[in-house]
């Protein structure tokens, strides 16, 4: 078994799914700085800049809110026609505050998002993440995402002479 | 990934009593509904009970009950209980690892294995409940 955080989320009718905005970034730092272990706060401020603020029709940057607090938020965009596939919503981004997990928020969020590419026209949502990252991925799953047509590759580059 | 028989058998068992965790299944009708070896499984299921996966009652009337829970367990976890996958050698992929050809075949067929393995980790029985279901409901109904 792998998951093991305890239930002591909110009633998910306490929250509410909104657009990211500027006085939300500390808390999304904050929550991203304590699942990863690792504070990015520069990069927190470009993506609300590059998804929070423009181009609100192919991108989406939203929180759920609830007792005061941020309890999670979620990023994607519409991307069109990359090596020839249709438009379609990515997810690459999506976190819930540990203790607020299994009441429902991740559901709430990504019914959020999916809602948004819906309405930005698409009829497809796809995400990658690491294939250790057994809590994300037993939760997309447990939202009825399968394995996509795609294989993802990478390359290691070796580090250019100075 | 080709699963063992004793495999498959405990994975089809855990589905069918995850179904309806009220209630108790027994291993002929596992048997019968699967067209498989009672004795067989009857061992697949004392496993799981040993497990704390399946709960036994004897007496008439008796058989297993899931216990487990549904939005923990994953179909890793009962693949585990019957064979080892996380640690398949390049002699198990059928690749010879004293060629280089063997080797990069075996690193073709581990990429694929791992792929396989993340797959069933990430999979709970009740997100394969949901998916059971789905297929019921696409199934066209029998006139």
């Amino acid at each position: 078994m792998t998951l093991s955080v305890p239930n002591t989320a909110l009633p998910d009718t306490s929250l509410a799914v909104r657009p990211v905005e500027v006085r939300d970034l500390d808390e999304v730092i904050a929550l991203d700085a304590a699942v990863t272990g690792l504070a990015k706060p520069d990069y927190w401020y470009e993506l609300f800049h590059r998804y929070g603020t423009r181009g609100r029709q192919q991108r989406f940057f939203l929180v759920a809110e609830g007792g005061g607090e941020i309890q999670g938020f979620v990023i994607g965009e519409v991307r069109d026609w990359e090596f020839g596939s249709p438009p379609c919503g990515w997810v690459f981004g999506i976190n819930v505050r540990p203790g607020a997990r299994l009441g429902g928020t991740g559901t709430r969020l990504l019914e959020a998002i999916v809602d948004a590419f819906r309405r930005a026209g698409v009829t497809k949502v796809r995400t990658l993440l690491a294939r250790d990252n057994t809590l994300v991925l037993s939760f997309f799953r447990s939202q009825g995402m399968t394995a996509a047509p795609f294989i993802p590759l990478e390359l290691d580059l070796e580090a250019v002479p100075r | 990934m080709k699963l063992q028989t004793a495999t498959s058998l405990a994975l089809v068992s855990v589905l069918e009593a995850a179904a309806h965790p009220d209630r108790q299944v027994s291993a002929s009708d596992i048997a019968a509904k699967y067209g498989v070896s009672i004795h067989h499984l009857a061992k697949v299921l004392r496993e799981l009970g040993r497990a704390g996966i399946f709960e036994a009652t004897r007496g008439a009337g008796g058989g297993y009950r899931f216990v487990g829970n549904a939005k923990r367990l994953t179909l890793f976890d009962v693949i585990e209980l019957f064979e080892d996958i996380s640690a398949r050698s390049p002699e198990a992929s059928g690749a010879d690892p004293a060629t280089d050809v063997g080797r990069a075949l075996a690193r073709i067929l581990s990429e694929i294995d791992e792929i396989a393995k993340a797959t069933f980790r990430s999979i709970t029985i009740g997100t394969m409940l949901m998916l059971v279901e789905r297929e019921r409901g696409a199934q066209p109904r029998a006139a």
